[in-house]
């Protein structure tokens, strides 16, 4: 048999075609589901805060778009009644944004909730030195590591956003109806709402996202040896 | 040398750890060939660098000095693409601490290597199928880690470093978490693949069970080669072993 001192035309280096190394998009999927699963309660709490977050931004939102639909009808009473509830409408102003003081809450929740997100991500990597060492050296590339860290906060984003935003026009439209009555809810456009919700769960995912790209980060760039470390 | 084919070649090898103040001296130029196909066990007591070289081979961690040969290509000039490659289809790892993805079942880890290889899902099935046949294990594919015992997990692990057929097999203190005859059934496992395969299995060990199927040992002192013997002049030193673990145990 013949050695070769170079890179090329050995078992080690072949070229690029041959020197495969994959990891699809379903298969990644599928693990990142896996590991949801199984750390079910702890990817519970990591949604929790986004949940909460983004509940209170779509109940921001959603009870802004039934005032509008209120408004839209031109009635005296209606107008009257919700300046009457609090909400600052000029003599000539058509629709009602948000107040400042619900849109600082807001913006701080949805602040606090990332914060909280890259730091139970960061947990999580720390645990799960060895899972990641491991897959290292089973041929794991950095990317494929970071796209399962990626995947999970995506669906975690999308499971809890959508969950908070239901939840936050929910409660919006029911606080409205008990204050304004039944005619509260016939008079809804119900684009505007759907339009709300929408954005509350892209902007959840959103969050997510960004809050395990440092995470993820560094979760990828884990050295194989890790998964040699033995505690004693 | 020329006639013989070394899978591994360890030249000066040497590996410090600066822990601040300190310097350790894991490795202190190392020297070691290995030829195909052998089962060879890197003997020594804690502490003596076994681990740290085991790393080194393995491509794990970079020596301080010195040059790892596998397949006869200096693995210092590898790009990390590359290092994945060759840890994904060249060699396969045995852990101490088993190392089974815990959220996968049996099946599932022995797959993942396979499918990091770009095999086709049906294909890594059936090839990790016939691997947990392989290990003894068929029975128990869709079982988690935490379902199974130590020895079963080291099964699967074996199963699981068989993926790509790769040449080498690495096992750092293969038997360190597992009791008296599960170890035993491990190690003849091992050299049976190493026979049936051809697979050259390295393992890194202080466990004496292992010197009865070793073709060659290296053993290792404050991080030197102590010396190298091959099966045949090994009996002496596996009687002086025997005769020393006898009165230990009594
Ligand atoms: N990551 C590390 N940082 C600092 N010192 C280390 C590290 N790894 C190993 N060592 C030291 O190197 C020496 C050899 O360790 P090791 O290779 O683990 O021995 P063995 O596996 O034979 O028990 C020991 O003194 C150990 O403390
Ligand atoms: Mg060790």
């Amino acid at each position: 048999m013949k050695k070769t001192n170079t890179a090329q035309g050995n078992g080690i280096a072949p070229d690029k075609a041959q020197r495969l190394l994959v990891l699809p998009f379903r298969k990644s999927l599928e693990i990142s589901f896996k590991s949801i699963q199984a750390r079910f309660f702890r990817s519970l709490i990591t949604t929790t805060t986004l949940v909460l977050a983004i509940s209170f931004f779509s109940f921001v939102m959603v009870g802004t778009n039934a005032a509008n639909g209120l408004l839209s009808t031109g009635e005296r009473e209606y107008r009257q009644a919700l300046v009457k509830s609090g909400y600052d409408l000029e003599p000539d102003q058509v629709t009602v944004g948000s107040s400042p003081k619900q849109r600082w809450i807001a913006i701080l929740s949805l602040l606090v909730c990332v914060v909280g997100i890259v730091n139970a991500h960061l947990m999580a990597v720390t645990e799960r030195f060895r899972e990641i060492g491991t897959m290292k050296c089973l041929g794991a590339l950095d990317r494929f590591v970071m796209r399962l860290f990626i995947l999970e906060a995506g669906m975690q984003g999308l499971a809890g956003s959508l969950v908070g935003a239901l939840a936050g026009a929910f409660f919006a439209l029911a606080s409205f109806g008990l204050r304004f009555g039944s005619p509260a809810l016939t008079h809804l456009n119900w684009g505007d709402i759907l339009g709300s919700v929408g954005m509350a769960v892209g902007g959840g995912i959103l969050l997510s996202l960004l809050g395990v790209m440092y995470p993820a980060w560094i979760a990828s760039r884990m050295q194989p040896v890790e998964a040699m470390r033995v505690e004693h | 040398m020329n006639n013989i084919e070394y899978v591994v070649r360890v030249s000066e090898v040497t590996k410090s750890f600066n822990l601040g103040k300190i310097m350790v001296h894991a490795l202190r130029g190392v020297n070691l060939e290995i030829a195909t196909g052998n089962y060879i066990s890197i003997m020594g007591p804690s502490g003596s660098g076994k681990s740290t070289l085991f790393n080194m081979i393995g491509g794990l961690d970079k020596p301080s000095s010195g040059r790892v040969y596998i397949d006869e290509v200096d693995i210092a000039q590898l790009d990390a693409y590359e290092l994945a490659w060759l840890r994904c289809r060249k060699i396969g790892y045995i852990f101490q601490t088993f190392n089974l993805i815990q959220v996968m079942n049996a099946l599932e880890n022995v797959t993942l290597p396979m499918t990091f290889a770009g095999e086709t899902s049906s294909a890594a099935m059936d090839k990790g199928m016939d691997l947990l046949k392989l290990v003894g294990l068929s029975d128990r594919h869709s079982h988690k880690p935490n379902e199974l015992s130590g020895g079963q997990q080291q099964r699967v692990a074996v199963a699981r470093a068989l993926a790509n057929d790769p040449s080498i097999i690495l096992a750092d203190e293969p038997t360190g978490n597992l009791d008296l005859t599960t170890g035993e059934e491990i190690i003849a496992l091992l050299k049976r693949l190493s026979r049936e395969r051809n697979v050259t299995v390295i393992s890194a060990t202080h466990d004496f069970k292992m010197l009865n199927v070793s073709d060659q040992v290296v053993w290792i002192r404050d991080g030197l080669v102590d010396k190298v013997e091959n099966r045949d002049e090994l009996s002496i030193s596996v009687g002086q072993i025997g005769a020393r673990s006898e009165s230990e145990t009594a």
